[in-house]
């Protein structure tokens, strides 16, 4: 009767609830199955990063979290600054933010898979010193 | 491990000392037959009936007493955490929002039973019982190390099983292993009292002659236990389900607030099919 | 030549393991194939009363891997299909009792005298599991459409996979009306989740108790439903194709023309 009633009122079928909880607990129960899938994650996030930024690879942390109806990783990575080399080539124009350099954010994907990470434009002259946050350690 | 104590968890203030909690496991032997299920809605009635409530999941490696309760999404941290001294138990307990005297403490998924010490786990009961009104152990299909863990710690059992040879025979095996130490109860579930009639399942005497126990709640076969199962809703919770108000009156017998005999259910007409039956 | 040797194991209990391997071994026998049973949820044994043999086991698996009887001598031949016997499990035992080096031998042995060995493995992804899966060569997974199932299901094909093992699956009692009414997840739901292959579909049935009651596994119940379709199941596993009868006909008379695979 009760379920009736639900889906006069424009709930959604039981059955569709218990899909979408499912696969979500299923992908958390996969996640946890397999670490070394996580290791290479996040070897390759850190190595990607380490690219445009010189890292604290030391106190780097990624961790995944459930939220709701989705499962988010949420990664920390401390910045200690530019790196000296060269920036590799510019990526197309569509994955571009702003160029504003805050350096130890969080950086976080969430399942509908928008990533909020923000970099550096790519600067291939004599970069200037980045705008540290109050209390960093300035590199020497 | 320094435990923050919360406040609703310790209903006696003052001088008076706190009468300890009860530990109840819910077994059976035979898979599928129920446990998660009364568990989850045994422990959500109690708690609406105001005693603060701990369910403990002693499923390593296949929990579910989460999915039921639908609190899967919640869950951080588990029982090998606490014990492994990892967090405390504060922070591995889970809150119902619906049920504010209701707490959760999961089990490991990707460990195993026996990555789990008895002794540990038994003290782990006895903190519990120190801070609960209740603690309700979901023990796991079978009769091995799950089993023994689970058992460990609790004074009280309740047997679930089905009108079926199968599980009856299996249930009689666990009553056999839980010695005589133990208040020992039966919730026969899933009784289809029409086919009963035809003699084509066991009646609750017929599973008590052999089981021989006192009989604390039979529960008939429902389906809205499964949309409740897919939602992640106790059908405890649910003022208008039959099988919720059977373990509502479970869980009264349970706190002494009501001795009846427990009603056995009847076989619908074909009105209270139509009206009553299906949710 | 050496047997097919198919564990059937869920994860999650009730859902239909030892049902399944009953009838299918039925079916199978039934079709002439030269079918043995095996029954390893040593401590909780159940095949012999689903099959109705209970009152006739003299030795059981423990007895066969300790030395203390032959093979032949613990297995039950079926009196009503000459092609099946059944190698019950010990019932006062538990599942330390053997290792997984024995089972496999005893798998093998057993190999040598049949076209297929079926076993039944207990709930669950440990000692008991680790046992039945020992020796086998291919996988059955069971589940039924509902969440802890398909939680539990998902669980035990990733420990089939890293063992290497294929893996079918059988959704067992699913109910189309309640699938119909958005009630319980329907076939291409629990098929997307697990994205195993699938083997088989088995409506609920209220008979099945009655017959298990019986001792009478229903493939052998001339004309029944689900007798017609474990025969289905059988003939998919000796590799025909089978097409899957949609489930469903107009509500009205879905109890009387209700189909499945």
């Amino acid at each position: 009767m009760i379920e009736f009633l639900n889906r006069l009122f424009g709930r959604e079928p039981s059955s569709r609830t218990a899909k979408e909880r499912l696969k979500l607990v299923l992908l958390s129960d996969h996640l946890s199955l397999a670490p070394d899938v996580i290791e290479a994650l996040k070897h390759d996030l850190f190595e990607v990063i380490s690219r445009y930024v010189e890292i604290d690879a030391a106190n780097c942390d990624v961790t995944f979290e459930q939220r709701e109806k989705q499962v988010a990783m949420m990664a920390n990575i401390p910045i200690l600054g530019m790196q000296k080399r060269p920036a590799p080539p510019p990526v197309p124009p569509a994955s571009h933010t702003n160029g504003s350099s805050k350096p130890a954010r969080k950086a976080s994907a969430n399942g509908s898979g928008t990533p909020r990470r923000r970099r550096r434009k790519a600067q291939p002259q004599s970069m200037p010193q980045p705008q540290l946050a109050q209390g960093s350690p300035q590199p020497t | 491990m320094i435990n923050q104590v919360v406040q609703d968890e310790v209903p006696v203030a003052g001088d008076v000392p706190r009468v300890r909690g009860r530990a109840i496991v819910v077994t059976s032997g035979k898979g599928g037959v129920g446990k998660t299920t009364t568990t989850a809605n045994l422990g959500t009635a109690l708690a609406a009936l105001g005693a603060s409530v701990v369910l403990v999941d002693a499923d390593v490696g296949l929990r579910n007493l989460d999915i039921v309760l639908g609190l899967e999404a919640r869950v951080r941290h588990h029982v090998l955490d606490v014990l492994e001294g990892v967090v405390t138990l504060d922070e591995a307990l889970v809150t119902d929002k619906r049920v504010p005297k209701l707490r959760l403490l999961a089990a490991a998924q990707t460990r195993e039973k026996d990555d789990v010490d008895t002794a540990a786990f038994r003290d782990l009961i006895g903190t519990l019982r120190d801070r609960f009104d209740y603690v309700l152990i979901d023990c796991p299909a079978g009769i091995e190390k799950g089993f023994v863990n689970a058992i460990a710690g609790a004074d009280e059992a309740i047997v679930v099983c089905t009108p079926e040879v199968a599980a009856v025979r299996d249930a009689d095996r666990v009553v056999g292993l839980l010695g005589d130490d133990r208040k020992v109860e039966l919730i026969v579930n899933r009784l289809r009292p029409a086919l009963v009639r035809k003699g084509k399942m066991l009646s609750v005497d017929d599973v008590n002659d052999i089981l021989h126990l006192p009989l604390l709640g039979v529960i008939a076969d429902a389906p809205d236990v499964i949309v409740s199962t897919n939602r992640g809703q106790p059908v405890a919770l649910d003022p208008a389900s039959e099988v919720g108000e059977s373990y509502r009156a479970i869980a009264r017998r349970i706190t002494g607030q009501d001795s009846a005999a427990p009603e056995i259910p009847r076989e619908k007409t074909f009105l209270g099919k139509l009206f009553g039956g299906r949710s | 030549m050496s047997a097919r040797r198919i564990v059937l194991t869920s994860g999650k209990g009730g859902v239909g393991k030892t049902t399944t391997t009953a009838n299918l071994g039925a079916a199978l026998a039934k079709s002439g194939k030269r079918v043995v049973l095996v029954d390893a949820d040593i401590g909780l044994r159940n095949l012999d009363l689903v099959l109705g043999v209970e009152k006739r086991i003299v030795f059981d698996l423990v007895e066969v891997v300790e030395g203390r009887c032959q093979l032949r001598q613990a297995l039950i031949k079926d009196k009503r299909l000459e092609n099946l016997s059944i190698l019950p499990a010990a019932q006062t035992r538990d599942k330390t009792a053997i290792s997984e080096l024995q089972m496999t031998e005893v798998i093998e042995q057993l190999g040598a005298l049949c076209d297929y060995v079926l076993i039944d493995c207990p709930a669950g992804i440990e000692h008991g599991f680790r046992n039945a899966i020992a020796g086998a060569g291919e996988a059955i997974v069971v589940t039924t459409p509902e969440v802890s199932a398909i939680r539990d299901a998902d669980r035990v094909i990733g420990k089939l996979h890293e063992r290497g093992l294929p893996v079918r699956l059988i959704i067992n009692r699913i109910r189309p009306e309640m699938v119909r009414s958005g009630d319980m997840l329907g076939v291409d739901d629990v098929t997307e989740i697990l994205s195993a292959e699938l083997l088989g579909i088995v409506p609920d049935d209220e008979e099945v108790i009655d017959t298990t009651n019986r001792g009478e596994p229903i493939a052998l119940v001339a004309e029944s439903r689900l007798g017609a379709i474990y025969a289905k199941i059988a003939r998919r596993l000796e590799g025909e194709l089978v097409p899957f009868t949609t489930l469903g006909a107009p509500s009205f008379f879905e109890r009387l023309f209700r189909k499945a695979g």
